[in-house]
């Protein structure tokens, strides 16, 4: 198996309810706490496993918001794990999910220097480097509904922007969505083979703007006074 | 990336530690010099004391030091687990060797020989190690490169030179032909470093098109999802003033090897005693802390790519 997300940057609108929902699940959870510095002071700032950026892309009028959620990809050459000295990183056999042994890690942030998707995040306050475990510790939980043995962040994504499946089946969803939305990885160059896949943008069609009226002359000017004059 | 001290103290010290000892190892089993026994004490107990000092300090930056002895574990795949078990085996090769050769004042025996001779190899692999640490690294394309381990092992070998002159001169013996080998190994080192800064300038790799994904258009961060300043941040966020690392690259060169250069000269001519020699070694220092800072403050992880960096 190789399990993973795909994520669909055409329908994501940037809420940030998966990176709220992996925090909540995970910080209780097996490599929980995620712990919060000054939560309540002013600069407040904690360990996360998912992060959502937002990016614009082309220049005005051809351009686009995109945001852009990020988490482990689970690279099937996944450089965190050899560099690692002590061995508390670890790639499983049976599903490709990348782990951290939490009894084992020393915190020496060298993992987090060979990842290049920023996935890892050193706890300041358990001094052990911390990471996004696919909620290993919900897929297989049979405990729970067959619909709810997946990660938090793909259960809560409102818009549906983020599938889980396994890659090495050609039929499953995350495979299909793969072939059909022409899906890729981030930074292929490095050669780190990310397992996630990320769906571009559907192409839309250009709003016709060659029956727009053209401006009068007194708006025109009205639309200059409307600017000049500070309000 | 942050310039954090503890590992630039780590990587100068015990980068200076072991080139002092495979010199002083050198010099004794290959008679380059007359190195006698008090020399050999003295010169040996201050390389393992840099080496020693430099390893406790490179502990010192981990957040949970209590699992550090796991770090032998991982041989296999990982050069920081490699650094870690060639420094440790180094430790009774090269303890062996300075109480046989004390011992025997001087003396060189093929027990000796073969000790000494296993220390310096492990000492020469040792430096390798911790400059592959930083070179095997693609996410960092400063660092990615032949030349990171070439300017550890170098730049090792070249302060751990300026050291034994010192300590020659100090325990009453000729220094020249150390001093010698020091201005060579320094015009050595200050080239290797030449290479690598005008190297630097050449680089491409990743953008902020491959890191999304999108190759076709101008891409440029609105907003990076937190108000305060998070782990990666921290970590890798660090950039200095464009000026501030120009100077520094002025202090690298005066410091690590003009200075240094001109001292042992002063050596070699005879002038000022063993003065010039102490000044060309704290010059050393302050020179070769400059390099790994600078090695440090230059070095741009592709992570900033998402943080809005058009390019690393």
């Amino acid at each position: 198996m190789k399990l993973g997300l795909v994520i669909d940057l055409d329908v994501c609108v940037g809420c940030h309810a998966c990176a709220v929902s992996c925090k909540q699940w995970n910080t209780s959870g097996t490599t929980g706490p995620l712990t919060d510095y000054q939560p309540y002071g002013e600069d407040p700032s904690g360990v996360w496993f998912n992060r959502i950026r937002h990016y614009e892309v082309g220049d005005y009028p051809h351009n686009k918001t995109i945001n852009f959620p990020m988490s482990c990809m689970h690279c099937e050459q996944a450089d965190c794990v050899d560099v690692c000295p002590t061995g508390a990183s670890y790639k499983r056999e049976e599903d490709g999910i990348v782990l951290i042994d939490q009894d084992k890690c020393m915190g020496c942030n060298y993992c987090s220097w060979a990842c290049p998707y920023g996935a890892r995040e050193l706890d300041r306050e358990s001094g052990v480097m911390k990471k996004c475990t696919l909620c290993v510790d919900r897929i297989y939980d049979e405990n729970l509904a067959e619909i709810d043995r997946q990660p938090s962040c793909v259960i809560t994504c409102p818009a549906n922007a983020r599938h889980f499946g396994d890659f090495d089946d050609p039929n499953s969803n995350v495979s299909q969505l793969t072939r059909e939305r022409s899906g890729y990885q981030l930074m292929p160059e490095l050669g780190y083979k990310p397992t996630n896949q990320y769906l571009p943008p559907r192409l839309t069609r250009p709003v016709p703007t060659d029956d727009v009226k053209k401006k009068s002359l007194i708006s025109s000017i009205k639309e200059w006074t409307n600017k000049a004059i500070a309000r | 990336m942050h310039p954090a001290l503890s590992v630039i103290f780590f990587t100068v010290a015990s980068g200076a530690g072991y080139g002092l000892f495979i010199l002083l190892a050198l010099a004794h089993l290959l008679g380059l010099g007359d190195v006698d026994g008090k020399t050999l004490l003295w010169g040996g107990l201050l390389s393992l004391l840099l080496i020693t000092a430099g390893l406790l300090s490179s502990v010192g930056h981990l957040a949970n030091p209590k699992n550090a002895w796991r770090a032998f574990f991982r041989f296999k795949t990982s050069w920081l687990s490699r650094e870690g078990v060639f420094a440790v085996l180094f430790y009774p090769f090269g303890f062996c060797y300075l109480l046989l050769a004390w011992l025997s004042d001087g003396a060189v025996g093929a027990l000796t020989l073969v000790l000494g001779g296993v220390a310096v190899l492990l000492a020469l692999i040792t430096v390798f190690c911790t400059g592959m640490i930083y070179g095997c690294l693609k996410t960092i394309r400063q660092w990615n490169t032949s030349l990171t381990p070439t300017n550890y092992l170098l730049l090792g070998l070249a302060s751990g030179c300026v050291v034994l002159v010192l300590v020659l001169l100090l325990t009453g013996q000729q220094a020249d032909a150390m001093a010698g080998l020091g201005v060579a190994l320094l015009v050595l080192a200050a080239l290797a470093k030449g290479v690598y800064y005008f190297w630097m300038r050449t680089l491409s790799g990743p953008t902020i098109n491959t890191a999304t994904g999108f190759t076709r258009a101008q891409v440029r961060l609105l907003d990076a999802g937190h108000t305060a300043g998070t782990f990666l941040t921290d970590e890798f966020g660090y950039q200095a003033p464009l000026n501030q690392l120009f100077w520094m690259k002025v202090g690298v060169f005066v410091f690590g090897f003009v200075v240094p250069v001109l001292g042992l000269g002063a050596v070699l001519a005879g002038v000022g005693g063993g003065w010039f020699a102490g000044l060309a070694v704290v010059s050393v220092f302050v020179g070769v802390g400059a390099e790994r800072w600078l090695f440090f403050a230059e070095a741009r992880h592709v992570v900033n790519l998402y943080h809005g960096a058009q390019r690393t």
